[in-house]
């Protein structure tokens, strides 16, 4: 706890390091895969390959990941923003399918019967219905994302993996317990974030059901 | 881009090493295996005790939730300054980590388990003991079984980062690789253990359907 509370400053600083490589590769990944989730829900036959192969990707230990991408886009951030990007495209890909697969047939069938078109039917009514089940999947992923992250620190990412890192190679456990608990934290934290986001939705959506 | 030639060069690499090969693989199976073994046998009988006692149930979940947020690579080192170097601290670290999943999934299971099933054993005259191992444990055992998968995924995962604190495994190579800036060293360890890591869940999803009762079945096949 020393460490924590003699250096806030440079705690803090690794810890926007470590949001700025997580925040990258979660939009990224949800630019990805809500698209490939879209898709595996028109074309069905795509679903059970696209999410065994996502599935399959995130068994690869990320050490490995980051070790085989090394010499194709070199050591450093670039590298383990792909590499999360990867492991966070199965929570968001699977959770984007199974949103859209909840949306009630009756619903579907009042839309298709006001007239709405396959596109309007995406955009207003199974992708907003859909969004606490993604957002849940996007939760998912950031918090496996900033535990996935410290390990980014041994090809030279930064973020809160370089206290801990520092800690390792210096055998001081201050250092650890200070990466340690400036992670955790940051992961509950952003949990907490998405619930309530999540929660904020499907009231919004129970009271707008409701009003129509 | 790296010095040190084509990283697919990896291949011969690890033929001209068959017997470094086989020592690492060695070291990283028995990281995982033990780790998951010791495990099970430590979360197993928790998951059970806070089920029967709710007044434990509580602050072991909230243990076991906090705790899958704590960087992998930090209990690692934490172990570290206390164990010593080597395979006991890596081991130390990887049971802990092993426990989480397979405490969580053995205590959601066994909670969700059937209530009409459970009163009905009940209303049978089960014993306590019977009603554990006859009807809950088979009940819950999918649910056990996904966490143990969990387990053993995520500690092939934890064993490549404990070359780090001097335990072997596939992980040596990889940070010889980077040390050496040798691609195809580099890439002998990564895809070893990338390979390990796919064919070890696509052979524990087959195995699934062996763990699951009978009776369960019908329900999964959909």
């Amino acid at each position: 706890m020393r460490y924590l509370l003699e250096n806030p400053g440079d705690v803090l600083e690794l810890a926007l390091e470590h949001i700025q490589l997580v925040g990258i590769a979660i939009v990224a990944a949800t630019l990805i895969g809500v698209p490939l989730g879209i898709i595996c829900t028109r074309v069905r036959w795509l679903e059970a390959p696209v999410l065994n192969l996502t599935g399959i990707l995130y068994t690869v230990p990320s050490l490995a990941l980051f070790a085989m991408l090394i010499p194709y886009t070199g050591l450093g951030s670039t590298t383990a923003i792909i590499a999360l990007t990867v492991y966070s495209l199965l929570a968001i890909t699977r959770n984007t399918v199974a949103g859209i697969d909840s949306v009630p047939p009756a619903t579907l069938d009042a839309a298709q019967g006001m007239g709405m078109t396959g596109a309007q039917r995406l955009l207003f009514v199974e992708l907003p219905l859909a969004l606490p089940v993604m957002i849940a999947g996007i939760r998912i992923a950031v918090v496996a994302s900033i535990g996935i992250g410290v390990i980014a620190v041994v090809i030279g990412a930064g973020g809160l993996g370089q206290l801990i890192f520092d800690g390792i190679q210096r055998l001081d456990a201050d250092r650890i317990v200070a990466g340690a608990i400036a992670a955790s934290v940051l992961a509950l934290a952003t949990d907490w974030l998405l619930r309530r986001l999540g929660e904020l939705m499907r009231r919004d959506l129970r009271t707008a059901g409701g009003k129509g | 881009m790296m010095l040190g030639g084509d990283p697919w060069d990896f291949v011969d690499y690890i033929r001209d090493n068959q017997e470094t090969f086989y020592e690492l693989l060695r070291q990283h199976l028995e990281l995982v295996g033990l780790s998951v073994l010791l495990g099970i046998l430590i979360a197993l009988p928790l998951a059970i005790l806070a089920n029967r006692l709710q007044a434990l149930a509580k602050p072991l979940n909230w243990l076991a939730n906090i705790g899958q947020t704590i960087p992998n690579l930090a209990v690692l080192g934490l172990a570290l300054p206390y164990l010593g170097i080597g395979f006991r601290p890596a081991l130390f670290a990887l049971t802990i980590l092993a426990i989480l999943p397979i405490f969580l999934n053995t205590y959601v299971g066994i909670r969700e388990a059937d209530r009409a099933v459970v009163d009905a054993a009940h209303g049978m005259g089960t014993s306590s003991s019977q009603l554990l191992l006859l009807v809950e444990l088979p009940l819950a055992s999918p649910v056990i079984y996904a966490g143990i998968r969990t387990a053993i995924i995520q500690n092939i995962g934890l064993a490549t980062l404990a070359a780090y604190i001097g335990a072997g495994g596939f992980g040596d190579w990889i940070l010889q690789g980077l040390a050496m800036v040798s691609p195809p060293i580099l890439f002998a360890g990564a895809v070893s253990v990338a390979v390990l890591a796919m064919l070890t869940e696509i052979i524990l999803g087959r195995l699934r359907y062996l763990v699951i009762p009978a009776g369960l079945r019908i329900d999964s096949k959909r």
